[in-house]
């Protein structure tokens, strides 16, 4: 069985879905039943085959695995190059999961259109599952834009009443930011004569390169992380999309900001990364401390989850360039913590919506008398969001603080940087606390007085088997982090040795 | 060597005998019809026969012995380039016939003039893509053009329609008259007419540097090529005679002339010129950002969905001209796989514009797709997806041809170039995602009637497919680029 290729078949087993979805015929009732039924199987089986990459992968080896190699775009020296490590494989299995999530969670709400809603949904598995997956660099780029286009029409077609806005500023602003990333590719590419990402990372590029390079770079992941201030894009997008595409939106995409900084920015560019990361983290504080501010001031639930959403991103942007194994794996695990709990906060702010559209706070008011079950979960991730310990949220944030502690000045000028760093973004944390236990106060506590919410029923049976998933992996993750963070530290260690101790970022990692 | 060898013009020997014939046919069956009537049924036996002429002419050069061979006293030239071009050249146009279907007959112009103008007109783009000399330059260049001014006021009782013709055939004729001029110019100072002997005298190690008068008349020449091609500053003619010629038309000038005038165009720099980089370089990167800037953001106010193709068109030029640009090998089968890419979309694009029909009207107003996904979901798809491969998103066919375009000019060191390409193709993201917007996201208008046409549904089904398969089979369209580069410059 290790011979198949997994990491294909986990890729474009979607697609396969799709192509039976578009052959399904009759009437509309019935479309949409065999539609719905058609995505689940398919969101499910690719799941599996995602936890077979698991069961498959060596947690002991830090190279990549599963690869995968073929004959692409020949005359441009493009291949189909597949591979996964202990970085990607934690996000492939994170994109399957949550497809499978929102299919789950959206049985009951979406009622238009329910054929290309799921079409669109398995293309964006096929597309992240590849993104996350590829290594050459080329194609990484044609799944990581791909993105846009079922995202695009997710916003616009189901989403809210300023959806249409909305959808245009999704895509224009990401595409602005991705273009730039494509004359880097095409740059580096022709600079290191090959398209293969672990060779790019073996070619140093010279410094003064380096640097504008990483700015490419930067205006696109930064776009997509998103980091204050290139971030307006995302509460307007969270606001209007539906509740799966601010799923995936919160889940995934962002997390590809993220990720790219570690395949890309770090380990290609060391010296440039080391330059600018006085300036990530100066804007990743700016982020913790002013969306946070933000948040609290927000009438919206979704809008407040969306800003919350930058301000967790911040922590890994932080740590992605404190360039210490725990700064790593901190940004890692952060990752996938708001992958599972910014996902389930949008399910939880979907449920209420779906039953009384209305996302204002006000409009809420002592739901535990007649939901119980959903304030339960509702705190459960409210505390996993906060960063209680036994959650998961815990785990990053504290991999990620006291990987800050660790970085000594870069520049002698600043003292005791990484002090300063770390304080302020604990600041973020605490205010964190405050907005989201006082929303939480203000929706599920006090008397149920208004009259729209006298018969509001609980969780649905899909709704919970939905939620299911992501409780038992926030505990799980929060109890026993090992599990995650056991495969990324090899990955990790290669990472860190691709930036080169020379470096000094690396240099002052390492320093007494 | 025989005096007289025609086979390397088999396409064009073939074309020029089924205009005659089918002229002689149409003239001769129209006169026993009833006088006041048109020639309707004439029209429909005359387009499929010169549809088939196009494409017998394209299967002859696709097979053709392509060992370089020159013809008629030097003037033409066959070679892999030549073959591939005129393949793809006549193929379109084949293709831009087939989309006409109903329309002249909808329209009330369905003369059989229209398919034979049509095909002179791609005798005229056979010829040009072959052209080895600047009088076969030019000959070519009219023969394609003087159809096109004709087909432009084809609906004679149209004031918009004769007013396209005429603006066109006004500004047509001053680019002649540059082009020709051009022409004299390096003629003049360099005493030939013939491609190779003038690839001689400028060629490496030519002495007597760089004449200026054979460079004025370059520029010259250039400018004309760029009317040809809808080129900025030289585009002033498109966007009204876009909306104002007939759609069928339209659809047939967007098309396979754009192509042949860059075939010609890169045959003259990369022929005689091919050491003068430095020297036609800077007026291509200007025309390519000029292009490039004006299509993209004079195409977001446009509500006329035939103008919006105009300047659409305007700006795909210029990314083609990016690849041109570069000078290199690699940038002349960059812009060869993208104006490739750039032809079928069009095709299945106007495919679409031509199934616009609401009661035995043809609408043009972007407007009127508002919603079209609901009620035709399959013709709604076929837009969506050409619109976004327009717009150059991965992993539709479009964003292959813009990668290779700037590929090749980052190459060439000319990043900057790539960056307000790139940037203008954000502005342009826009227009395209308009269409998508009003076509998904927008409450449904008055549903469209289906068309009648099989061609246009085949042709709009072939170009979407080709669009989502290229990232699946990319290889024979790059092959068929290297191959022609390869021949070009020998």
């Amino acid at each position: 069985m290790s011979d198949w290729p997994l990491l294909s078949l986990t890729i474009f087993l979607p697609l396969v879905g799709v192509a039976f979805i578009l052959f399904i015929r009759g009437a509309p009732e019935i479309v949409a039943q065999n539609a719905r039924a058609v995505a689940l199987w398919t969101a499910l089986a690719t799941f599996l085959l995602s936890l077979m990459v698991w069961a498959h992968f060596d947690p002991a080896k830090g190279g990549y695995q599963l690869v995968e190699q073929a004959t692409w775009l020949e005359p441009l020296g493009i291949r189909y190059h597949v591979g996964i490590d202990g970085i990607s494989l934690w996000l492939v299995l994170l994109s399957t999961l949550l497809t499978l999530v929102v299919i789950v969670g959206s049985w009951y709400s979406v009622h238009e259109r329910v054929k290309e809603y799921m079409i669109t949904f398995l293309i964006m598995d096929t597309l992240m599952v590849g993104t996350f997956c590829a290594l050459d660099i080329v194609m990484f780029y044609v799944f990581f834009e791909g993105i846009l286009i079922p995202m695009y029409l997710i916003i616009g077609i189901w989403g809210g009443p300023r959806r249409i806005y909305s959808a245009f500023k999704f895509f224009l602003y990401t595409l602005a930011g991705s273009v730039l990333f494509l004359v880097a590719i095409i740059a580096m590419a022709s600079e290191a004569g090959t398209t293969s990402i672990p060779e790019i990372t073996r070619h140093e590029f010279p410094v003064a390169m380096q640097m504008w390079l990483w700015l490419a770079l930067f205006a696109s992941f930064a776009v997509k992380v998103p980091m204050w201030p290139f971030h307006t894009w995302l509460p307007d997008a969270h606001v209007e999309a539906p509740t799966g595409g601010s799923v995936l939106l919160a889940g995934v995409l962002l997390k590809l900001g993220g990720y790219g900084f570690l395949r890309f920015s770090l380990p290609m560019l060391p010296e440039a990364s080391a330059f600018f990361a006085p300036l990530v983290f100066a804007l990743s504080i700016v982020a913790i401390v002013y969306t946070s501010l933000v948040a609290l001031a927000q009438t919206d639930m979704k809008k407040l989850i969306a800003y919350s959403s930058v301000a967790h991103m911040g922590i890994v942007t932080i740590g992605c360039f404190t360039a210490n194994p725990l700064g790593l794996t901190g940004a890692l695990v952060q990752m996938l913590s708001h992958g599972l709990v910014s996902a389930a906060l949008f399910m939880v702010v979907g449920v209420v919506y779906d039953r009384i559209h209305s996302r204002e706070i006000a409009a809420y008011g002592g739901l535990a008398e007649r939901m119980p079950v959903y304030a339960t979960l509702f705190m459960l991730f409210m505390l996993a969001s906060v960063g209680l310990p036994g959650t998961s949220g815990f785990v990053g944030e504290i991999l990620v603080i006291v990987g800050i502690f660790n970085v000594t000045p870069a520049t002698p000028a600043i003292p005791a940087q990484g002090s300063w760093v770390a304080l302020l973004a604990a600041t973020g944390m605490v205010l964190g606390a405050a907005y989201m236990l006082w929303v939480y106060r203000r929706v599920i506590f006090g008397a149920l007085e208004k009259p729209t919410l006298a018969a509001i029923r609980d969780l649905r049976l899909n709704e919970v088997l939905a939620f299911a998933p992501l409780v038992l992996l926030v505990i799980l993750m929060g109890v026993y982090p090992s599990i995650f963070t056991d495969p990324m530290i090899p990955s990790v260690e290669r990472v860190l040795a691709e930036i080169g101790a020379s470096s000094p970022i690396r240099a002052a990692a390492v320093a007494p | 060597m025989p005096a007289l060898d025609l086979v390397p013009l088999l396409p064009e020997l073939v074309l020029a005998a089924a205009a005659l014939v089918l002229l002689l046919l149409g003239a001769a069956s129209e006169r026993r019809a009833r006088p006041g009537e048109g020639g309707g049924e004439v029209a429909t036996v005359v387009t499929p026969l010169v549809t088939a002429a196009l494409v017998v002419a394209a299967v002859l050069a696709l097979v053709l012995d392509k060992t370089p061979a020159t013809v008629l006293g030097g003037h033409f030239r066959f070679d892999a380039f030549a073959a591939v071009l005129k393949l793809l050249v006549l193929l379109g146009a084949a293709a831009s016939l087939l989309l006409v279907g109903s329309y002249q007959e909808d329209e009330r112009i369905d003369r059989f003039e229209f398919p034979l103008l049509a095909l002179l007109s791609a005798l005229g783009m056979s010829l040009m893509v072959g052209a080895d000399s600047l009088l076969g330059l030019y000959m070519a260049v009219e023969l394609q053009s003087l159809p096109l001014y004709v087909m432009a006021a084809f609906q004679r009782d149209r004031l918009r329609s004769t007013e396209a013709g005429l603006k066109y055939f006004v500004l047509g004729a001053l680019a002649s008259g540059m082009l020709l001029y051009g022409c004299s110019l390096v003629y003049g100072f360099s005493g030939t007419l013939a491609f190779p002997e003038l690839a001689r005298m400028f060629g490496p190690g030519a002495p007597g540097g760089v004449p200026t008068g054979v460079l004025v008349g370059l520029v010259f020449v250039i400018a004309g090529l760029a009317f040809k091609l809808a080129a900025v500053p030289f585009h002033m003619w498109t966007p009204d005679v876009y909306e104002g010629a007939p759609t069928s038309v339209t659809a047939f000038l967007a098309a396979a002339p754009k192509l042949a005038a860059l075939g010609l165009a890169l045959r003259l720099l990369f022929g005689p010129f091919a050491d003068w980089v430095p020297q036609w370089q800077q007026v291509i990167v200007l025309l390519a950002v000029a292009s490039m800037l004006l299509g993209a953001f004079a195409g977001t106010v446009q509500t006329n969905i035939k103008r919006l193709m105009a300047y659409s068109g305007i700006a795909n030029i210029g990314f083609a001209l990016v690849g041109v640009a570069a000078g290199t090998r690699e940038g002349v089968e960059a812009a060869l796989v993208y104006m490739l890419i750039y032809l079928v979309m069009v095709l299945g694009t106007f495919g679409c514009i031509l199934a616009m029909r609401r009661e035995g009207v043809y609408v043009e107003d972007i407007a009127e797709l508002a919603g079209l996904s609901e009620r035709r979901p399959l013709m709604a798809a076929a837009l969506a997806v050409l619109m976004f491969s327009l717009a150059g998103i991965p992993p539709l066919a479009g964003f292959f041809g813009k990668y290779f375009v700037f590929m090749a000019a980052v190459r060439a060191d000319l990043v900057w170039l790539a960056v307000v390409g790139l940037l203008a193709s954000v502005v342009a993201a826009y227009y395209y995602l308009r269409i998508v917007k009003l076509v998904y996201f927008d409450p449904a208008a008055e549903p469209f009637e289906p068309p009648a046409a099989p061609g246009l549904r085949i042709v709009t089904a072939l170009s979407v497919l080709f669009v989502l398969g290229f990232v699946v089979v990319p290889g024979p369209v790059f092959a068929a680029a290297k191959l022609a580069a390869a021949a070009l410059l020998r």
